[in-house]
């Protein structure tokens, strides 16, 4: 092959991140979505931040975020594609889709990295 | 049963119409009789400038696929009393330009057929006196499934990804170029790479997997497709980590 | 040229159409498909949820008791309401589609396909268990 594509690539990150998303977003989704504005439940604000400077639970969020949000951002990018018949609009559609999950990426990262 | 249905019937006279409208047929509805034997009776009985194909009328030709009551089938193998009291809408095969009446225009799939290379590429021949190349019932089965294809372009109809993208290799085709990568016998996976592995190949497709519920023969072009593309990602990896090894 | 399906030999008497815009809404199984999809824009939704949550949680007690609060809010409950449906069905879609995806062979044999699914969904109870005793004070 002389010019390399990186389909393979994103169907992996998608894939990855399609995983992660049906093992684990439903619970949070119902956790904090759910449970807690509705008072079934009530972890202490001490509670979570003691979680959150783990870095167990950083690396686990930086993951789950980001390939969260490639896998969204390669199934969205396909049902513009496909449902509204844009194709032309293609390169936007590629930019809008994986520039908001590189930017979204990095803004994981970066509130992950320090915790005071 | 002297039962007797409706059948609204698709017709396209390109002569004297530009765009398809419907018929209606009164036919005999039979126990044993498929929608096939159907459009067999009023082409003998009742109108003879009905057209349609079919050949074999036992599900091994794939001639006779049409749309029934929206769904892609074949029609020697949909018994009409599924349908009963009626009425049942027969249409052409969607996706798929129209001729005449039942009759589509097909050498768009004939031609992506033969890009795909079906049939088993060596390397290096062996002499005919060396004998045939042996297959373990294991090996078999690895392929065995996509093999079963008979080529009724059922999947075509299903696929929206076909109707929107008429460049999409699409779901037999694809099928069948892994029926034969499989295939232990083969060594021509690497011809078949670059045709497969492009947006109009594997990654055209979404996995909506109505090609595999439409397909008679349970070939499931679905799983083919998405098993190429792990295979094709794991490739791209392999090539990212050994550059020029592997080639 | 002669390759491009469209633009074969001029058959002006060819019947071609054109795949509607709608044409999701043709049949359920299309629009399963259109929805199962449209769960990514609730996946990004629940990626942003959580980044004010994190942002919240590092601002202070004040501050996340203010994210609590706005969580409250009734279209924030229904976004998330909706959002909690759409993740469900991407997830039991997802499992559902994994063993065709994957060939696993145990002593030579395929697998079949109910022995992928179970454990995929086993996986997924106890995964949600796990983060719920967690997060809930474990
Ligand atoms: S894969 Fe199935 S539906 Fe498609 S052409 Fe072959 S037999 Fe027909
Ligand atoms: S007539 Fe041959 S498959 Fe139906």
């Amino acid at each position: 092959m002389t010019k390399k594509s990186l389909e393979p690539f994103l169907w992996t990150l998608f894939s990855a991140g399609g995983v992660l998303a049906a093992l684990l977003i439903p619970i949070h989704l119902l956790l904090f979505g759910l449970a807690v504005p509705l008072g079934w439940a009530y972890p202490s604000y001490e509670h979570l931040l003691v979680l959150l400077r783990h870095p167990v639970t950083r690396v686990y969020l930086v993951l789950l975020c980001t390939l969260a949000l490639f896998h969204g951002a390669h199934r969205f990018r396909y049902t513009l594609y496909d449902g509204l018949q844009i194709k032309h609009l293609n390169e936007v559609i590629n930019v809008l889709c994986y520039g908001g999950a590189i930017v979204g990426s990095v803004l994981t990262v970066y509130l992950l990295w320090r915790i005071p | 049963m002297s039962d007797t249905i409706t059948l609204h019937v698709a017709r396209y006279r390109p002569e004297v119409e530009t765009e398809p409208t419907f018929q209606e047929y009164q036919t005999p509805c039979r126990k044993d009789w498929v929608v096939l034997d159907a459009l067999n009776y009023i082409k003998d009985k009742v109108d003879g400038t009905l057209s349609y194909r079919w050949s074999c009328r036992m599900g091994i030709c794939g001639s006779c696929g049409m749309t029934v009551n929206g769904e892609p089938k074949l029609t020697c193998a949909t018994f009409l009393t599924d349908y009963a009291p009626g009425p049942v809408r027969v249409e052409p095969l969607r996706n798929f330009p129209i001729v005449r009446d039942l009759v589509i225009e097909m050498s768009d799939f004939m031609r992506k057929l033969v890009q795909v290379k079906p049939w088993i590429i060596r390397a290096d021949e062996k002499p005919l006196s060396e004998g045939e190349y042996l297959q373990t019932p294991e090996e078999l089965d690895e392929y065995k499934q996509f093999s079963m294809c008979i080529n009724c372009m059922l999947c075509y109809a299903a696929c929206p990804v076909y109707g929107l993208e008429p460049h999409f290799i699409g779901p037999a085709a694809i099928a069948l170029a892994q029926r034969y990568n499989l295939d232990s016998r083969d060594q021509g996976a690497r011809e078949r790479m670059d045709l497969l592995s492009d947006h109009t190949g594997i990654w055209g497709c979404t996995f909506v997997g109505e090609c595999t519920k439409a397909c008679p023969k349970s070939v499931d072009p679905a799983a083919a497709i998405q098993r190429y593309k792990l295979k094709a990602a794991l490739s791209w990896f392999k090539s990212f980590l050994l550059p020029r090894g592997a080639s | 040229m002669s390759q491009t399906p469209i633009y074969t030999e001029y058959h002006p008497r060819w019947y071609r159409r054109r795949t509607s815009t709608y044409w999701w809404l043709r049949r359920p199984s299309y629009l399963a498909f259109i929805l199962r999809e449209l769960s990514s824009l609730f996946v990004a939704w629940f990626v942003i949820f959580t980044l004010l949550q994190i942002h919240a949680l590092k601002q202070g007690a004040e501050s996340y008791q203010r994210f609590v609060d706005w969580s409250k809010n009734p279209v924030v409950l229904i976004v998330n309401i909706i959002a909690l449906f759409f993740v469900v069905f991407h997830a039991i879609t997802w499992f559902k589609l994994a063993p065709q995806a994957m060939v696993v062979r145990l002593h030579g044999k395929r697998v079949p396909a109910a022995w992928i699914a179970g454990p995929n969904y086993a996986a997924w109870a106890v995964a949600s268990a796990l983060v719920a005793w967690i997060v809930l004070g474990g």
